[in-house]
């Protein structure tokens, strides 16, 4: 009780020293909670659609972004053939902009797509799918912004398109995307005959291995990989969650600066506190616990408000329109947790030359000056 | 037939420090030149000199807040340069009250003076009624839960003391624990310090400038220039 006592009385001795540490930390774990939380949700969304009812996804070999893979249509159809396939879909991926929404993602897909047959259709109905050149599906949120609903004509890119349906996913892309019929958005997006990816589904998981011998051996520029195995090995997603971290451990880094300097100025003006404690029996080891219980207060403090100010930005990301489908504001558990845990590591790291310093204080020379 | 002699049996020596030196600043001031010095179980003695002449200097040593830089410090017996820890012998057997009262000004009477019964792991309910015997013996009862900021010089000084008390040492160093007390504040502090020394069985080694007080000690131990003139008891 007293042990505490002594942290929380240091601390709330210099309240607006403490608080300002607690505030760099704060920012850091908030920076660190938005960044990352962003670009997991946008690679969890991505890897969604991706894997939406399948469990290989087949495309060109060493292209650095999907939107520049080009799987031929030979390549579908003879897959499709194959007996160990349940069913093949075909997607091409391309970005289109309208008015007001400069990124609006939009995805060729055919009627029998897993998105179409999974997803709710709040207008209209699968059936009416691509029974025009000129039928685009919208998810939910992209009929908002667009301001669309069935029947409607919306401009898109150079082209006006009939909306034939508006449906809702779960996957925040999706549901802020465009659905045009393969043949359409081939030739919209200037790649006739072509898909960016298939996804595949195969009768029985026994066969992925060998599926991907199969598409080794008949179709040396293109890859299979597992869902999970794509989203680990893709570059894009590794660079984004590398400097999602990166960017957010900066910050955390500041943070932890700020903490550093606040247990070292803490040390420095109670030399002689430091000494009398040694004087009535404090060990080293009591007295780095009281250093690091100081900092470690700081960081809990700081993470925790830093978490709710996180989530309270994330909060407002998710209610401006123009970023409608692409933010998955969704806290992970193993985010949040691991937030925690570098901001106490953190704070901890920076209480670490002030608790050294103040195990070597020797109290007899302490005590000797005012 | 001639009856049998009675010697009285001298308690035993508790602290001893043997040909100790001391310098500071690399050398260039020696402040103890070879001081030898001991004290028994349950004496009372009063290191007098003027300022400089090494009495806190000693007294550090003999607490093994310091080093010698030669000769030896032992308390009960034991050389402190083979003391396992100097750690148990601040927590367990020696007491310190100095000039300056070093409390802790934002915590509370009994706050300051748990804090060796935190050090040494002792267990609160026990802690609390030592200090209740404490406070009892030196009228500090009422003054429990306010602040050191609150409190007079004269119940600061005994609060330290109480504090030197908590964990019950054997030995209680005192280092001009009157000096910034006023004359008669300064004589009941001293008064209460050697009747609680007295009941407690401390043996107790202070330094002071005044005479008078330290001629209320069992023993005067005049020092100057880092040397001490009374004669030692074998």
């Amino acid at each position: 009780m007293i042990f505490l006592k002594l942290i929380l009385t240091n601390l709330l001795r210099h309240r607006i020293r403490s608080l300002i540490s607690i505030a760099g930390i704060a920012f850091s774990v908030a920076a660190m909670l938005t960044i990352v939380t962003i670009l997991q949700g946008a690679v969890g969304m991505f890897s969604g659609i991706l894997s939406s009812d399948s469990q290989i996804i087949v495309f060109e070999r060493n292209v650095s972004d999907l939107f520049f893979s080009n799987v031929p249509a030979s390549a579908l159809t003879e897959i499709s053939t194959w007996p160990i396939v349940q069913h093949a879909d075909p997607v091409l991926f391309g970005v289109v902009t309208s008015s007001d929404h400069p990124i609006i993602t939009c995805f060729g897909i055919t009627a029998a797509d897993a998105r179409l047959r999974k997803a709710t259709w709040l207008e209209g109905s699968r059936a009416n799918f691509a029974r025009q050149p000129d039928d685009v599906v919208l998810g939910q949120r992209a009929a908002e912004f667009l301001h669309a609903h069935l029947n409607s004509s919306v401009a898109i890119g150079n082209g006006t398109f009939h909306v034939a349906g508006i449906i809702q996913t779960a996957n925040g892309f999706e549901d802020g995307g465009v659905f045009m019929p393969l043949p359409a958005a081939q030739d919209f997006f200037h790649k006739p005959g072509a898909s960016s990816v298939i996804t595949i589904k195969l009768s029985d998981k026994k066969f992925v291995d060998e599926f991907k011998q199969r598409i080794k051996a008949h179709y040396p520029d293109l890859i299979a990989l597992e869902d999970a195995e794509f989203t680990r090995s893709y570059s894009q997603f590794k660079i984004l969650k590398a400097t999602a971290w990166t960017v957010g451990g900066c910050g955390l880094l500041l943070g932890g600066l700020g903490v550093a300097n606040t247990m070292i100025m803490s040390v420095f003006t109670r030399i002689r506190e430091i000494a009398i404690l040694r004087v009535n029996g404090f060990s080293n080891l009591q007295i780095a616990t009281m250093i690091f219980g100081e900092s470690a207060l700081v960081s809990v403090f700081g993470a925790i408000t830093g978490l709710l100010l996180g989530a309270a930005f994330l909060w407002v990301l998710k209610l401006i329109p123009a970023l409608h489908g692409y933010v998955d504001v969704t806290i992970q558990p193993f985010i949040v947790l691991t937030v925690i845990v570098l901001a106490f590591l953190t704070g901890v790291a920076g209480a670490l030359y002030p608790a050294m310093y103040a195990m070597r204080i020797r109290a007899v020379e302490a005590l000797r000056f005012e | 037939m001639k009856p049998p002699t009675i010697h009285p049996i001298e308690p035993r020596i508790v602290l001893r420090a043997s040909e100790v030196w001391k310098s500071y600043d690399d050398g260039s001031i020696t402040v103890l030149k070879g001081v030898d010095f001991a004290a028994r179980e349950g004496q009372t003695v009063a290191l007098c000199g003027p300022s400089g002449c090494g009495k806190s200097t000693l007294l550090h040593l003999l607490g093994g807040l310091d080093e010698p830089d030669r000769g030896s410090v032992a308390v009960n017996s034991t050389e402190l340069s083979r003391h396992r820890s100097r750690l148990n012998l601040l927590r367990y057997d020696i007491g310190f009250v100095f000039q300056l009262h070093n409390l802790i000004p934002d915590l509370t009477l009994q706050e300051n003076c748990l804090i060796p019964t935190v050090a040494a792991g002792i267990n609160r309910g026990a802690a609390l009624a030592r200090l209740k015997h404490l406070t009892d013996r030196t009228g500090l009862s009422h003054r429990l839960h306010h602040r050191i900021q609150k409190l007079s010089g004269g119940e600061r000084q005994r609060t330290a003391l109480c504090r030197a008390l908590m964990n019950s040492p054997r030995i209680l160093l005192a280092d001009e624990p009157t000096g910034s007390l006023d004359e008669e504040t300064s004589s009941t502090v001293f008064q209460l310090l050697l009747d609680i020394a007295a009941t407690e069985g401390v043996t107790l080694v202070m330094a002071t400038h005044d005479r008078a007080l330290a001629a209320r000690c069992d023993r005067l131990v005049d020092m100057h220039d880092g040397r001490i003139r009374e004669p030692q008891p074998d």
